[in-house]
């Protein structure tokens, strides 16, 4: 999976299960202060990268990477961590 | 110290009529019946039920008219809530700007939390021994304050948030508990309500323990049958009603709309059974809110019943009235035969029929009551619509818990 297509499906995810706004997703947009997402999506928001991108967070382990989290290219970067390519 | 005046500035309604009060006041008006037979979805839920009747919401929630933001943590509950509440902050006036401040409260209660909800929490938590996969907002879907916390945050009231979930009482308990909150200066302006979904468990509740209705299947409209001698239980219902509640001083500062006066409230418990109220208790709660209204029996001109057609309970509700208002002639009706009991939001709903009775000078009939039951006897039922001036209202709800909820309201006057 290149990273264009792990932005794409990321994208996706937003739009169809957070119903943020597609013009006002782009890859450096900061998730909570641009995108709107609070603390309980971010919860929502790793189960549904789970489901989609096949992959199971440890949150002992993963829990920085995850607090750090703030833009889309940041969450690109982690499920190319999380799934090897 | 005196208290304050405590006036009615908006009202909202969700109800098995559609959403609004509009249309709950028009086809209510038009004596319709809202109760179906719910056979076809409740069957494949519980194979035993006797009781197949309810009175559902005729539409789907339009959900998607609520922001996400907001909706996600809310059940059906809430959102039949969330719905009330818009309308009725609307028809006060109140904008988000007037909300956000220390003095505006809400007080709203329902039975439970979103019953549907929690048959999904449940079940996946069931199916996957995990508790990662359930969204998280479904706690606040669950949770028994969910009606009262969502409308806090939605509205972005910043006062006091309290939620009576008293059952049937729900909302009768909210609003008395706002009245007094205003009345004794404590907030100046209060959502209040009551609110609940229906699900085939609610109705399965009534239903185990013999107080819904069972033989009208077939005939759906024929129930529930308040004080009537065919009657058989009650019919589990959905909805949800708001009241604004504000001093009085507010709200003429603010030039709002006043739809009438609430004077009275207690709430007292039977302390003798779980399952339902006795004559005693409710007679010392409607003699406690006409002491607390400062009123006597006799400036009573209409009671607007409790009466949900169980046997028990109308019985109880008929001998206590009787007691009260002894040889005093005072119109009595139940609109509970139109719509069935809709349980949490019953106090509230029926609160606005009578603001649109006051207003009319109309009485609804007890729909369905074709022959008092003899034990019901000795109060003046009305069975057909009449024409009465109403000044002074005493409105009864009662709860399983054996509590009991009175409210006085009045035509305002300056």
């Amino acid at each position: 999976m290149t990273d264009q297509e792990i932005t794409e499906r990321i994208k996706n995810i937003l739009i169809e299960e957070f119903e943020v706004n597609e013009e006002i997703i782009k890859a450096d947009a900061n998730l909570y202060e641009e995108l709107e997402l609070d603390s309980l999506d971010s919860v929502d928001l790793i189960v549904a990268l789970e489901n989609e991108f096949q992959f199971k967070v440890d949150r002992s382990r993963d829990e920085e990477v995850l607090r750090k989290m703030r833009t889309i290219n940041d969450v690109t970067s982690f499920i190319h961590s999380k799934t090897g390519d | 110290m005196s208290l304050n005046r405590v006036v009615i500035t908006g009202t909202g309604a969700v109800s098995p009529y559609g959403i609004g009060v509009p249309v709950f006041l028009q086809k209510l008006f038009e004596e319709r019946s809202a109760v179906k037979n719910m056979q076809a979805e409740w069957s494949q839920h519980i194979e035993d039920l006797m009781c197949y009747v309810g009175a559902p919401l005729p539409e789907p929630l339009d959900e998607r008219l609520i922001p996400r933001k907001f909706r996600k943590t809310m059940g059906r509950t809430a959102m039949l809530a969330y719905f009330a509440a818009e309308e009725a902050l609307k028809q006060a006036g109140l904008q988000n700007d007037r909300l956000n401040n220390s003095r505006v409260g809400v007080s709203f209660g329902s039975s439970t939390g979103s019953a549907i909800s929690t048959e999904q929490f449940f079940v996946e938590h069931m199916r996957t021994k995990s508790a990662r996969t359930l969204p998280s907002g479904i706690f606040f879907q669950v949770m028994s304050h969910t009606s009262a916390a969502n409308i806090a945050q939605a509205f972005n009231i910043k006062g006091r948030v309290i939620s009576p979930n008293s059952a049937c009482s729900s909302s009768a308990q909210a609003l008395g508990t706002a009245f007094e909150f205003i009345q004794n200066g404590h907030q100046d302006i209060m959502v209040c309500g009551g609110s609940d979904e229906l699900h085939v468990t609610t109705s399965a509740s009534f239903d185990m323990v013999q107080a819904a209705s069972f033989k009208y299947n077939d005939q759906p409209e024929k129930t529930p049958r308040p004080f009537d001698k065919d009657r058989d239980g009650t019919v589990s219902a959905e909805g949800a009603g708001c009241l604004i509640l504000e001093s009085e001083q507010s709200a003429l500062q603010r030039g709002a709309p006043i739809f009438g006066e609430v004077v009275g409230f207690s709430t007292n418990s039977s302390g003798v059974h779980m399952a339902h109220a006795d004559v005693d208790s409710i007679v010392a709660c409607m003699q406690e809110a006409l002491n607390n209204a400062r009123l006597k029996p006799g400036d009573i001109d209409y009671i607007n019943a409790h009466a949900t057609g169980t046997l028990i309970g109308d019985v109880h509700e008929a001998q206590a009235i009787k007691q009260v208002f002894n040889n005093i002639d005072i119109p009595v009706s139940s609109i509970k035969g139109y719509f069935g009991h809709t349980l949490g939001a019953s106090g509230v709903l029926e609160l606005i029929a009578v603001l649109e009775m006051m207003k009319t000078n109309r009485i609804l009939p007890t729909r369905n009551l074709e022959t008092p039951d003899e034990e019901c006897k000795g109060i003046h039922h009305i069975q057909e619509m009449q024409t009465s001036k109403l000044n002074t209202v005493l409105k009864n709800s009662f709860a399983f818990g054996g509590i009991n909820t009175v409210i006085i309201v009045k035509r305002y006057e300056e």
